[in-house]
């Protein structure tokens, strides 16, 4: 579609309204699967359309459809100035463009080699390579896959102010998984759960390590077949980055989210804990905690310059020697509380409106090596790998589990452990963090699922997070 | 109007398809209203046309997929389609045959198509304005119609059309003290909406009650259709597709190996006769009215795709790519709605339970949180709200020798999940009376 045709159709029709939004997306996906060494049907999507968005009178509404004929556009504008005369008089807020800024600008993911130049054979030829790496020909490998998932994400922007604004963002989400199974026992382990995600083009897959992982899958999922169950009881806990990416997803991110603490989502994905009189005033953490919204960080998940209502995104502290500073809500929450946020207005796809979203929430690094770490626990444990989760509401009462874990005994890494889990409680849970690892400690991870909203959106975010170490945790394994 | 300009597209592509090769084309489409409440007023509110078409070309037992957004435009989504075919065709040669590719060869066209009785949408935001008056009220509406079609080369035809409405809302007290509810079906009705808005105002009233924190430990609990239907939602998840069982993975790998029981009360079967869902899938199989899944405590069947159908020789189901379930039936029991106070005695009333996950997978055992409205009950009298409470149960325990009984009536839930799009699953579920149901936190 050229947007410039739409714009064209639109001028004319939108003189008479407030303000106007022309938001234009295209959504290429390809999906590559490699089952029990069979290549599976690859999977390609390309999803293109536009919502618009009018204010009326203190009224917003949309409407997203894929026609670009010059009726389909036509449709679309009197839809969407309808639905904001519906509202009129009966909408939560004012809806008004004072506090926008016209912005322009682009914004393209950093690519050295785009997906696009790698022969599919080629691709296909790696997945089936650590396919077999991956199971060995071990009949107790009951399942296991190798896969990789592109997005590319094309956006321009363009409202009434003079906003007109292109953003591309190349995705690369690989992923190995094995089941094993033996004596009336399955484990299962995976790359990192569903959290290695980078943008980036095929080179990230080295800087991910995706080619070497196959084989330390194999064996670990061979050490946990056979070890014991995760032992019950209050000790230090030292999580790796790929389990920290859902501590902070689940219990800083998502509590900060000013919508939530607006209410918006008291249906659905539930409210906050955080009041905003705790703005400023609470300690969130312990001294080491330091958390940032991060939108420039290079190959993370969810880097951009601007959200998708055009505000400028800038690297800004949420959280700083453990006090809360500010929230993750965009132009329109931070009006609506007073608030201070970022630019995290964001929406999964042309036919979803913004709302607030994490993007990339990281944890900042601290002076501590794994090793200094391990050597200062007395009775602990270091889980690794996300495979369980759930919170409540609030965003407090947490339980998380791993697919991998060795206990910590005098300072030294001890057996490995099968089904560890942990729990505990948001607003005490942070304040018990004792150590946060260094640069060498941390990884680049993130999601492409974060659900929320109504109507539902999955979107995409990163996490960059160090090891950390937290004292006093409950602990427990499985049954049996 | 939908279901011809799909028919007419296969009919185009068809003719661009070149010697060997096969098409299957599926329809998946939506006009949707969405119109989302906060404090009684409105949130957002807009509207949404999407009509995709997934594009599968087959040649030499090769196949790959595409899926591509129309516009509605005949002259522009053809030209998509013949573009996406090339591609396919130039992607094909670089694939090995699938040895687990199967289609349906025994072409059954069918047609499923609902009227159209949903109200204007002036009508119906109205109706909620009125209706709602001062409560703090949140939540959404999504209404209008789903689209889904079928169209394979052998000749067959499917479509399946509906006009549905669902009002999904919670109305609240303060804090996290709400009573949550649900409107939703094909013809609107204010007195409907008006009386569930009633019994919302009385259930806040018990809400008004002093907070009650309950200590960790085991408590006997009813869970309303609502909260049971968060348990199957786990379930659904991987526990009942053939491919999770047959590698282990299913959460009810020790009820499939016959190694544990459920309670002989619990019958559970997919039923799409019962259900929203339509009754075709990807490939072109029909699903049967019913496959049972659990009888009598004992696992019964499992959900079959076309792929694990040709991988583990067994016939398909109609299930899609994950083999979960679209329209869950759990029968119910004898337990009668009346008496629901009276059985739990000294316990908690569990309007809805939240974010559930497995914390131990082998022993299918459960994690989650109660949420809204969630009651201390002692003497068989509702005490007042109980404030948020983690458990940690297993399904052999909660469905098994714990439970004590299911109500006599099975609810019709209709999924208001709008992932991606509006869903068309559904639910019927009995409320359950649990013993000894395990709290952590």
């Amino acid at each position: 579609m050229q947007v410039s045709d739409a714009l064209a159709v639109l001028r004319p029709l939108a003189a008479d309204v407030d303000f106007f939004e022309l938001r234009w997306m295209r959504r290429s996906h390809e999906q590559l699967i490699v089952r029990q060494d069979v290549v599976e049907p690859p999977r390609l999507i390309e999803d293109a359309g536009f919502m618009l968005t009018v204010y009326q009178g203190g009224a917003a509404g949309y409407a997203a459809t894929a026609d670009t004929s010059r009726t389909g556009v036509e449709q679309a504008f009197q839809t969407a100035k309808r639905r904001a005369e519906l509202s009129r008089g009966w909408s939560v807020t004012h809806y008004s463009a004072d506090h926008l800024q016209k912005q322009t600008g682009r914004f393209r993911s950093p690519i050295q080699k785009p997906w696009e130049k790698v022969p599919l054979r080629d691709k296909i030829d790696l997945l089936r390579e650590l396919c077999r790496d991956l199971k060995k020909d071990d009949a107790r490998f009951v399942d296991h896959q190798a896969q990789l998932h592109l997005r590319r994400w094309d956006m321009r922007l363009v409202n009434s102010l003079g906003t007109d604004i292109e953003q591309t963002f190349d995705m690369v989400n690989p992923n190995l998984s094995v089941t094993v199974h033996d004596k009336g026992v399955t484990e299962m382990r995976s790359m990192n759960g569903q959290a290695a995600c980078r943008q980036g083009g095929f080179e990230v897959l080295d800087d991910m390590g995706y080619r070497d992982a196959a084989h330390k899958i194999h064996e670990e999922a061979l050490e946990l077949l056979y070890a014991e169950n995760c032992p019950t009881g209050l000790m230090d806990l030292l999580i790796a980055p790929d389990q920290m990416i859902l501590q902070i997803h689940e219990s800083i991110g998502h509590p900060l989210e000013i919508d939530r603490i607006l209410g918006d989502e008291r249906n659905y994905a539930g409210t906050s804990f955080v009041r905003p009189d705790m703005f400023g005033h609470y300690q969130y953490g312990s001294e080491h905690l330091n958390v940032t919204f991060d939108p420039h960080r290079d190959q993370e998940f969810a880097s951009y310059h601007f959200d998708d209502v055009g505000t400028r995104a800038e690297k800004t502290f949420l959280i700083q020697k453990g006090l809360l500073l500010a929230g993750l809500g965009g132009q329109l929450s931070q009006q609506r509380s007073g608030l201070p946020g970022v630019a995290n207005a964001r929406s999964v796809s042309w036919n979803r409106p913004a709302i607030d979203r994490m993007a990339n929430l990281n944890i900042e690094p601290g002076p501590h090596s794994l090793n200094d770490m391990i050597a200062g626990v007395e009775r602990g444990i270091h889980m690794q790998t996300n495979c369980s989760w759930s919170i409540d509401d609030s965003r407090n009462k947490f339980q998380f589990g791993c697919e991998y874990a060795r206990l910590i005994e005098k300072g030294q890494l001890g057996r490995v452990v099968r089904k560890p889990n942990y729990r505990g409680i948001s607003a005490s849970f942070w304040r018990n963090l004792t150590k946060v690892g260094n640069a060498g400690t941390s990884d680049i991870l993130g999601t492409a699922y974060c659900g929320k909203g109504e109507p539902n959106q999955a979107i995409t975010v990163g996490h960059a997070s160090p090891a950390c170490l937290f004292s006093a945790v409950e602990v427990f394994g499985g049954e049996g | 109007m939908k279901k011809a300009y799909f028919y007419e597209l296969m009919d185009k592509a068809e003719q661009r398809l070149q010697k060997g090769e096969e098409l299957i084309l599926a329809f998946h489409g939506e006009d949707s209203d969405f119109c989302r409440f906060n404090q009684g007023k409105v949130r957002q509110i807009g509207k949404v046309h999407h009509d995709r078409l997934l594009v599968r070309l087959v040649k030499d037992n090769r196949h790959a997929l595409y899926e591509l957004t129309l516009t509605g435009q005949m002259a522009e989504d053809i030209t998509r389609v013949a573009s996406t075919l090339s591609s396919l065709r130039a992607m094909i040669p670089h694939l090995p045959a699938d040895p687990y590719l199967i289609q349906n060869r025994e072409p059954t066209s069918s047609e499923r198509v609902e009227s159209n009785r949903l109200p204007s949408i002036e009508q119906w935001t109205e109706a909620v304005r009125h209706e709602v008056g001062d409560l703090d009220f949140v939540g959404i509406q999504a209404a209008g119609g789903m689209y889904r079609g079928f169209a394979n080369t052998l000749g067959q035809r499917n479509w399946y059309e509906n006009y549905s409405f669902n009002l999904d809302w919670s109305v609240y007290h303060e804090t996290d003290k709400a009573v949550k509810d649900n409107y939703a079906g094909f013809s609107w009705d204010n007195q409907s909406l008006k009386g569930k808005l009633q019994n919302c105002r009385e259930q806040l009233e018990h809400l008004k009650k002093p907070s009650i924190t309950i200590k960790p430990g085991a408590y006997r609990v009813y869970l309303t259709p609502m909260a049971m239907a968060e348990v199957m939602s786990l379930l659904e998840w991987r526990a009942f597709g053939l491919k999770s069982q047959r590698t282990k993975s299913s959460p009810l790998r020790r009820l499939v190996e016959g190694k544990q029981v459920l309670s002989p009360m619990i019958h559970l079967s997919e039923d799409v006769s019962g259900g929203m869902a339509p009754d075709f899938d990807e490939f072109g199989f029909t699903k049967p009215d019913a496959v049972s899944l659990i009888a009598g405590g004992r696992h019964q069947g499992a959900l079959v795709s076309a792929r694990s159908s040709r991988e583990y020789q067994l016939p398909p189901t109609g299930a899609h790519e994950g083999e979960s379930p679209e329209s869950l039936y759990l029968q119910p029991g004898a337990l009668k709605p009346n008496s629901i106070l009276r059985e739990l005695g000294d316990g908690l009333y569990i309007s809805n339970l939240w974010y559930m996950n497995f914390s131990d997978p082998e022993t299918c055992r459960m994690t989650g949180m109660t949420r809204f409205a969630s009651f201390w009950v002692q003497n068989s009298q509702i005490q007042g709200p109980v404030n948020v409470m983690r458990f940690d149960e297993s399904l052999y325990r909660m469905l098994g020798d714990n439970l004590l009984g299911l109500t006599d009536r099975s609810d019709m839930l209709l999924s208001s999940s709008t992932y991606d799009s509006r869903s068309t699953h559904s639910m019927r579920l009995p409320g359950a009376l649990i013993d000894r149901f395990a709290f952590t936190l």
